[in-house]
């Protein structure tokens, strides 16, 4: 398909949709949570404890998929930790990317010196389990949404210099590079204007994947209680309480499980897709 | 002897390793066509990315000039060398599958070209565009500045190469094996196209190549290169009726075009071949402290 400029349209693919339309309908869950959540997350009532969701006998109305064993409502709970799921996702992915990615173009097309001492670095950098090393960090740090924040960029940048080093290398090495110095361009200037846009798409993907990854490592924290403090409701916090009881109250683990798992397909999904169609050459 | 383009016993090599060009010297005159033979790894794309600035950064230039318009580009800071190579020197490269931006549409990647070296307004860098493109034979020149390099043939980009390497009007192109990247039939019409605009805007040609029948057919004079060494430089008449060196005239001799058009070729022979792996050697005594 063609339209009057003579460019290929595609249509978006069903993957785009699926995972583009979660990921909104999430974005758009963590903004009106306290307009469209049911009941306060916080609110306990013993008497309302571990009520099973909707279509099972005894359920309470009102409290769509159930409470927990402290009669919180898990809907309200999982929209709230949306918030924070994404919070995390964006500010996290973004930062990580933004460091591993500079320091990858920089070293995979300047060489010499400057990769020598950051490839070094990210070699050192990656003999550290990476689990072990954010659990220090947040030890030391406190826990707390900046310390999440900075224990994801710390252990995740390398991931982004390696694969774009790799990336602005094999650019750095064509013909279309050596010819736009020729033509007077800087360095720096065909770096930023001949490099970057060719592995943008790579950065993309990269920029997404890492979101989901930043959705884990938040859950993975507070799943082992290192997280925000634990009142406000997260989606690894909710499936610590909801693993104690999952024999009387599986529901108090399941949902949230099941939007972590959907939430972070979707990124690594979204990424996959939105790299198809920024990638020119398969256009 | 002086001529647009002068190498003076350029020496390249590798940091702290091989040579890669010895002791190289070759002169290209203005408005005229100097092919550079020599075979696969003898360095031909070194020399032409030594004048134009761009040699890959495992490698150092030891010694030598390289005389552009009678500048010796060595004594010129980076930025003022840069600003010079790009205002009088340009590139038809080797792979046109590589030396066009991939996320780029073409005619930006054209008029870049203007608005960069000779400092024109956007607009007119279009219409200059258009008008390269028409002159390379590409049918639909407004269509094809839209397009993205992948959405073109070979031949197609390589038109667009040579639209863009003349674009500046530069007095000295550098054609580095311009046609084996392409298919055997669009090989002659690309040749045809850069020997048209050679002889329509005047300009300098290093043609490299490896193939001496290409060099009969366009060039004014040549050198043969081997392992980073010029064996022999002349003028085509010269060298086609009595060539010098051994490594030349057996060169000539395996060439089918020249002896018999029928096709056997003769193996450059093994005699040859030592003797001027000995020449080598021996430069490489007499280099060494
Ligand atoms: N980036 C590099 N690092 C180290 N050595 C290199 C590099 N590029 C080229 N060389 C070496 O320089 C020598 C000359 O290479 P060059 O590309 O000039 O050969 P060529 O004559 O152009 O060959 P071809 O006909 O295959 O293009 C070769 O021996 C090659 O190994
Ligand atoms: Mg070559």
């Amino acid at each position: 398909m063609r339209d009057a400029r003579g460019e290929v349209k595609r249509p978006i693919g069903l993957r785009l949709w699926l995972s583009g339309g979660w990921l909104a309908l999430l974005v758009l869950a963590a903004l009106c949570a306290p307009l469209i959540a049911p009941n306060d997350p916080l609110m306990q009532d013993l008497f309302l404890g571990r009520m099973p969701p909707f279509w099972m006998d005894g359920a309470e109305p009102g409290f769509w998929l159930g409470t927990d064993s402290l009669g919180r409502d898990v809907l309200s709970r999982i929209l709230y930790g949306a918030r924070l799921a994404l919070i995390v996702a964006l500010v996290a992915g973004t930062l990580t990317c933004l460091v591993g990615a500079t320091l990858g173009l920089i070293a995979g097309y300047y060489r010499g010196w400057p990769d020598r001492i950051i490839s070094r670095f990210v070699d050192i950098w990656m003999a550290f389990p990476p689990v072990l090393f954010a659990i220090l960090l947040i030890a030391v740090l406190g826990p707390g949404l900046m310390s999440i924040i900075i224990a994801i960029v710390v252990i995740d940048w390398t991931r982004f210099a390696r694969v774009i080093r790799a990336e602005a290398m094999t650019q750095g090495a064509m013909d279309y590079v050596a010819s736009a110095q020729v033509a007077g361009r800087t360095r720096f200037g065909t770096m930023l204007t001949e490099i970057l846009p060719n592995v943008l798409p790579t950065i993309v993907a990269l920029l997404t994947l890492e979101m989901g990854v930043a959705v884990i490592v938040e859950a993975i924290l507070s799943f082992v209680n290192l997280s925000i403090s634990t009142d406000s409701p997260t989606w690894g916090g909710m499936i610590a309480e909801g693993r104690t009881s999952v024999h009387q109250a599986w529901w108090v683990l399941v949902f949230p499980l099941i939007t972590l798992f959907l939430t972070v397909l979707s990124f690594s999904q979204l990424g996959e897709g939105l790299k198809d169609r920024f990638d020119p050459v398969l256009r | 002897m002086s001529g647009y383009l002068s190498i003076r016993n350029l020496t390249v090599r590798l940091k702290g390793g091989a040579m890669i060009l010895r002791d190289v010297s070759l002169t290209v005159r203005a408005g005229q066509v100097h092919g550079l033979v020599g075979e696969s790894g003898a360095g031909k794309s070194m020399i032409g990315k030594a004048v134009l600035g761009t040699l890959p950064r495992a490698l150092e230039v030891v010694s030598g000039q390289i005389i552009l318009d009678g500048t010796d580009l060595q004594t010129l800071d980076p930025k003022e060398r840069r600003r010079r190579i790009g205002a009088s020197a340009a590139l038809i490269p080797q792979d046109p599958l590589t030396a066009l931006n991939p996320s780029k549409r073409i005619g930006p990647q054209i008029t870049r070209r203007l608005v960069d070296i000779l400092g024109w307004p956007k607009i007119a860098a279009e219409a200059r565009a258009l008008e390269l493109l028409e002159e390379v034979h590409i049918p639909d020149p407004a269509r094809v500045m839209r397009s993205y390099p992948h959405e073109l043939s070979g031949g197609m980009r390589q038109r667009i190469l040579i639209a863009s390497a003349f674009a500046a009007e530069p007095k000295l192109i550098i054609a580095d094996e311009p046609t084996t990247a392409l298919d055997v039939t669009v090989q002659k019409q690309i040749l045809r196209l850069i020997s048209e605009m050679q002889s329509r805007h005047d300009t300098a040609l290093l043609f490299v190549t490896h193939d001496l029948g290409v060099v009969s057919k366009v060039c004014d004079t040549l050198s043969v290169l081997y392992a980073g060494k010029v064996v022999e430089e002349a003028n085509m008449h010269r060298f086609f009726m009595r060539p010098i060196h051994p490594y030349s005239a057996a060169l000539l001799a395996a060439t089918p075009t020249y002896t018999d058009p029928t096709g056997s070729l003769t193996p450059v022979p093994q005699t040859v071949i030592d003797g001027v792996e000995r020449e080598v050697a021996e430069h490489d005594m007499r280099a060494a402290p």
